[in-house]
């Protein structure tokens, strides 16, 4: 059991007053709020570390490397990678797919070839894949969901008869919350030829996660979502491909030998794709990060942040003319919603000024918003830091702000 | 005719008037909730791509003409309600003035009533880019 009155402490941000009322914090799956340890491992290295990763004869730079190198270490474990140099560090979990739009898929997606996504991608996994598609003449397949926000299986198996070279998809969706089969959808896929990448922005956060286990060829994840900075995030991807795959963005970092007359050479794994000075403050932080949510117990992190989930479908349930999108048996605790006959832009206007901050909106999935047929929902996301107080705060808020709009 | 402009002046001044009895941010959106009642909505032909303003988050539609006396004559709507409070108010504002004067309109009443964070462009309402719509109608009136 996870205390959640001693992990808020830790947070100093949750001390503050929102319009004169304490904040209620719920918009993790957007970002997640940073613990002292991570603040101070940001401000150590800037006061005591700082110098240029790699090549530096000076013990400075070689105190820096060690730390950097030390966070990518804390990532590969965090993982269970099976090598170190699998670990990528990107600016994000956009710039790791695009990494790999840009790199695996530039060599291998030829005209008429299938890149399958699903219905409930985040944009960042299917504009990519978009523009790979277009630029090559490629085809993109979305497999489609049921009413609940599960994958259809039967068409999950027919986007696959259609042999895809690559296919997309998340572990767990920002929106719904539904926790997909990822083991299991990623052996199927790769089964009839394909490689699988994995958006794991909303599962490393909540989850444990073992690649190894999985088996996804690329797995990717924000750092800012899992209590890290932002402008730090890791591609993983496996060893023998990553190898295969050329550099997507040149300049430092990345060469063995630059020559005018001979070309240039790369560097092996993984600074072949960690072109110019990297985020290294970030990657420290990161680690820390990590070990962090290790400290506190990822389980327990998970456990809680449901036992907040069901709280919050008991309560909000009871409010007239709601409705939850994403009810798969199989999801977080996040908590998405509308209510007939009010826009989910009032409500999350009027819980603002009550200090309760949520997300409103289309979340980066317009196609989802689509098949439900919704302008966007109400979206509660819950963290560690979370408390019942704050749930039921949430419900009563919502509760008020519907009887305004009506 | 910028002697219309002490009109526009007027017409903001009340609007503050009007928000300063206001003790709390609950009892501002109360009413701005009262106001996006009132606003008569388009018809559902009226909501055409053509009269569309996107925001993020909710939209805004808005249609413009010229009445015989040379001002010009808006109409507005919106999906979200607290968004409708709002249009209804710039509306008020701009509503029957010459294009001269809502093409170079400074809308002061917005931040002085505490609500200029809704004209932010980082706000996913619509609000600024229909505001900016309807000085463009102001441009595009002048000078014909």
């Amino acid at each position: 059991m996870l205390n959640p009155a001693h992990i808020r402490s830790q947070f100093p941000i949750l001390s503050r007053e929102m319009n004169g009322r304490p904040l209620v914090y719920l918009d993790h799956a957007a970002s997640a709020q940073k613990p002292v340890a991570v603040i101070e491992a940001q401000r150590e290295y800037l006061m005591h570390l700082h110098a240029n990763v790699h090549r530096g004869v000076h013990s400075l730079s070689q105190q820096a490397t060690d730390a950097f190198e030390k966070a990518r270490e804390t990532v590969r474990g965090h993982l269970n990678a099976a090598f170190t140099e699998e670990i990528i560090w990107t600016a994000g979990a956009t710039d790791a797919i695009n990494l790999v739009a840009q790199s695996w898929g530039r060599t291998h997606i030829k005209a008429g070839d299938v890149i399958v996504v699903t219905r409930m991608e985040h944009h960042a996994n299917i504009v990519p894949w978009q523009m790979l598609a277009e630029e090559k003449g490629a085809r993109l397949e979305v497999v489609e969901i049921h009413e609940t926000g599960d994958l259809i299986e039967a068409d999950f198996q027919l986007k696959l008869k259609m042999k895809p070279k690559l296919v997309a998809l998340l572990h767990v969706s920002n929106t719904l919350g539904t926790i997909n089969d990822i083991k299991r959808w990623t052996r199927e896929a790769q089964e009839v030829g394909a490689k699988v990448l994995v958006d794991g922005c909303q599962s490393v956060p909540h989850m444990e996660v073992d690649v190894q286990d999985i088996a996804s060829d690329f797995y990717v994840f924000s750092g800012h979502k899992t209590y890290g900075p932002t402008g730090i995030g890791v591609l993983h991807g496996k060893k023998e491909l990553l190898e295969s795959m050329p550099p997507w963005r040149g300049g430092g970092e990345m060469i063995d030998t630059v020559s005018f007359e001979k070309g240039t050479t790369y560097a092996g794994l993984p600074h072949k794709f960690e072109a110019g000075t990297p985020h290294i403050s970030g990657a420290i932080a990161l680690g820390v990060a990590l070990d962090w949510m290790r400290g506190v117990g990822i389980k327990a992190i998970g456990d809680h942040e449901n036992t907040l989930g069901a709280q919050a479908r008991q309560l909000l349930g009871k409010v007239d003319g709601l409705r939850f999108i994403g009810t798969s048996e199989a999801k977080t605790g996040v908590v998405s919603f509308v209510v007939d006959g009010v826009h989910p832009y009032d409500i999350g206007t009027l819980l603002d000024p009550m200090g309760i901050a949520v997300r409103t909106g289309h979340h980066c999935t317009q196609p989802l918003m689509d098949f439900y047929d919704i302008p966007g929902t109400v979206r509660a996301s819950f963290g560690a830091y979370n408390t019942l107080q704050e749930v039921d705060a949430l419900a009563a808020g919502v509760e008020r702000a519907v009887r305004m709009l009506r | 005719m910028s002697d219309s402009t002490p009109l526009l002046q007027q017409r903001q001044e009340e609007i503050v008037e009007e928000f300063a009895y206001f003790e709390d941010w609950m009892e501002k959106y109360e009413y701005l909730i009262e106001l996006g009642k009132e606003l008569k909505p388009f018809d559902e032909a009226d909501r055409t791509d053509d009269n569309i303003i996107r925001g993020c988050q909710s939209r805004v539609w808005l249609a413009a003409q010229r009445s015989p006396d040379g001002t010009l004559l808006f109409g507005a709507d919106s999906d979200a309600i607290i968004t409708r409070g709002l249009v209804a108010l710039v509306i008020r504002a701009l509503n029957n003035l010459p294009p001269e004067v809502i093409a170079g309109a400074d809308l002061w009443f917005v931040q002085r009533i505490g609500l200029d964070t809704h004209l932010s462009p980082t706000r996913a309402n619509g609000l600024l880019s229909m505001v900016q719509q309807m000085k463009h109608y102001g441009i595009a009136f002048q000078a014909r």
